[in-house]
């Protein structure tokens, strides 16, 4: 089995690239990773330690334009003899995968949690998070792309060789005219630790309260469809099942009822606090902590709390 | 502008999600099929504002089998021109793909827009998968859209930000939230859509190249444990040592 992992790597190695690889080191024993992108060689040397044979590296390609990382991925594939392709299910994912899917007859896994069963099975998450299914492939060649936070970089190796790689990707067709990336922001479908919002807020100035808890804990924050919604809140924070689905290991709730809707995007997560004035509210429902209070109360003292921890164990 | 707007039926949100015969079949009993939000929300009113800016002609797309024209009727009640419906059961995202396809290829369209992923699904597949399978640049994601001759003009979600982007028609775009804002139909709408042209097609040959085995619900949660307001210390002790979070 000869797997081949693709990667982003532009800004650095993300932890969803040592997922992955790591995903790939589960299911095959020649894990190659291809990547475009601006990491250095020793980063991507690194790689080596959670499962990669080889690195190949083509950096003619600067953006993420879908036709150009296709023929990348597809040379890459194609040289190898790829039987399964894995990627990390993000935006480039999203784009890329069923491109190749088509180009290579292979048949694409999207939104995978686990990696295949003896049956060759891979488990998916569908409806939203409301429920799993169980996907086969008919084709002898696969492509799996894997939910982010989905398992669990392991360390088994150590550096491996970093080779340059010409993929003839061509010429883009899509042009860049400005990128726009919030500095120091963590992105919400990779955080491990998510603070959210919702109405029970009361007013966008408020949200102070809710960033000072995340930035004591290290966590992204993230908002309820209302609230993105009337413009207290930036769309990319919205969660749910129209907006991004996330699963995180520990998601705060503060101040949501937790309307279906919402709980589709969130019941990834592996752990639940949900604070709310209401104890009716359905979100204690799926919640592992539960705390009936007053956020405006609550809050700073649960930040306190968090500085406290950090504070005994440095 | 000739614009074709893919749409899929999904499941209405409040939906409760149950499965039959062993757990093999999506459970459609007392499910009410709706036009797929993003379908309906962003991609066709998109479509009809461009349609209304710079005249031309929105036509829709499924394929599915005769009991799904209630949704075509919808999205033809809130503006769509016309619509075709390729006769078959959209077995996995490759079959629908190409089906649309093979439609697509003999009626140069300028412009194919989806939305983001189907509510049931999320996989996001069919949109690029047409674009490959039509050799077209593909904007994932996208949650502006303005044209200008033949240049469009789009902003999109990248890892962590934003990106401008601009290409050549033709082209296929998958819309997201931010695009475009819902349109109620209102009778006229309604109306109009009872005699507004449907064609059935046939599909053609194709090996859909996955198929769901089975599914199954998650386990429900153990009952939720309860913390006293004054006591955060409590609650970052469990976070930290019996969940293991923190």
């Amino acid at each position: 089995m000869s797997i081949l992992v693709y990667i982003n790597s532009n800004g650095g190695i993300h932890k969803s690239a040592l997922e992955v690889v790591t995903y790939g080191k589960k299911i095959g024993e020649n894990v190659t990773v291809i990547t475009s992108g601006s990491a250095d060689s020793s980063s991507l040397s690194s790689l080596g330690k959670y499962g990669a044979t080889k690195v190949l590296v083509d950096r003619s390609l600067q953006n993420d334009d879908a036709q150009q990382l296709t023929r990348l991925i597809t040379s890459a594939a194609e040289n190898m003899n790829a039987s399964t392709i894995v990627f990390s299910q993000d935006i480039i994912a999203k784009a890329v995968a069923p491109r190749l899917s088509v180009r290579l007859s292979a048949g694409l896994i999207s939104g995978a949690i686990d990696i295949p069963s003896p049956d060759g099975n891979v488990k998916v998450n569908v409806f939203s998070g409301k429920a799993f299914g169980s996907v086969h492939v008919h084709s002898s060649k696969k492509i799996i792309s894997v939910l982010p936070n989905s398992i669990q970089p392991e360390i088994t190796g150590s550096d491996c060789a970093v080779e340059e790689y010409n993929g003839n990707i061509g010429a883009p067709s899509i042009k860049v005219i400005d990128t726009k990336k919030p500095e120091g922001e963590i992105p919400l479908p990779e955080a491990e630790l998510v603070v959210s919002a919702g109405r029970g807020m009361k007013a966008p100035e408020n949200w102070h309260l809710v960033e000072a808890l995340a930035k004591e804990l290290g966590a992204a924050t993230a908002c309820s469809r209302p609230v993105a919604d009337i413009g207290w809140r930036p769309h990319h924070e919205h969660v749910g099942q129209t907006g991004v689905a996330i699963r995180p290991n520990l998601y705060i709730a503060i101040g949501i009822s937790g309307a279906i809707q919402h709980l589709a995007g969130v019941n990834g997560s592996k752990v639940i606090v949900v604070i709310n004035t209401d104890a009716e509210a359905p979100f204690f429902k799926a919640a592992d902590y539960g705390i009936v209070g007053d956020a405006f109360e609550v809050l700073p003292r649960l930040t306190e709390a968090v500085k406290k921890f950090h504070a005994t164990r440095h | 502008m000739k614009i074709l707007v893919c749409i899929s039926k999904s499941p209405d949100t409040t939906s409760k999600i149950a499965f039959t015969d062993n757990n093999t079949k999506f459970d459609e009993n007392g499910v009410q099929y709706i036009v797929n939000p993003y379908d309906e929300w962003y991609a066709l009113v998109r479509a009809l504002e461009i349609k209304e800016t710079l005249g031309g002609n929105v036509t829709i797309v499924t394929v599915g089998l005769a009991a799904d024209e209630a949704i075509i009727r919808k999205a033809l009640a809130i503006g769509a021109d016309d619509a075709v419906r390729i006769d078959a059961e959209p077995s996995d995202a490759y079959y629908t793909a190409m089906q649309i396809s093979n439609y697509a290829k003999s009626n140069a369209f300028d412009l194919i827009l989806t939305g983001k992923e189907t509510i049931n699904y999320n996989g996001s597949q069919v949109a690029a998968m047409l674009a490959e399978s039509l050799d077209l640049p593909f904007v994932s994601l996208a949650t502006k859209l303005d044209v200008s001759g033949t240049t469009l003009t789009l902003e999109r979600e990248i890892v962590g930000g934003l990106q401008i982007e601009e290409l050549t028609i033709p082209a296929v775009v998958s819309c997201a939230k931010g695009m475009a804002e819902q349109r109620i139909p209102n009778m006229r709408g309604i109306m109009a859509a009872r005699t507004k042209p449907l064609e059935i097609i046939a599909p053609v040959a194709i090996e859909p190249l996955t198929s769901f085995v089975n599914y199954s619900i998650p386990n429900s949660k153990t009952a939720c444990k309860m913390i006293d307001p004054m006591n955060m210390d409590e609650l970052v002790e469990l976070l930290h040592n019996e969940a293991k979070v923190i």
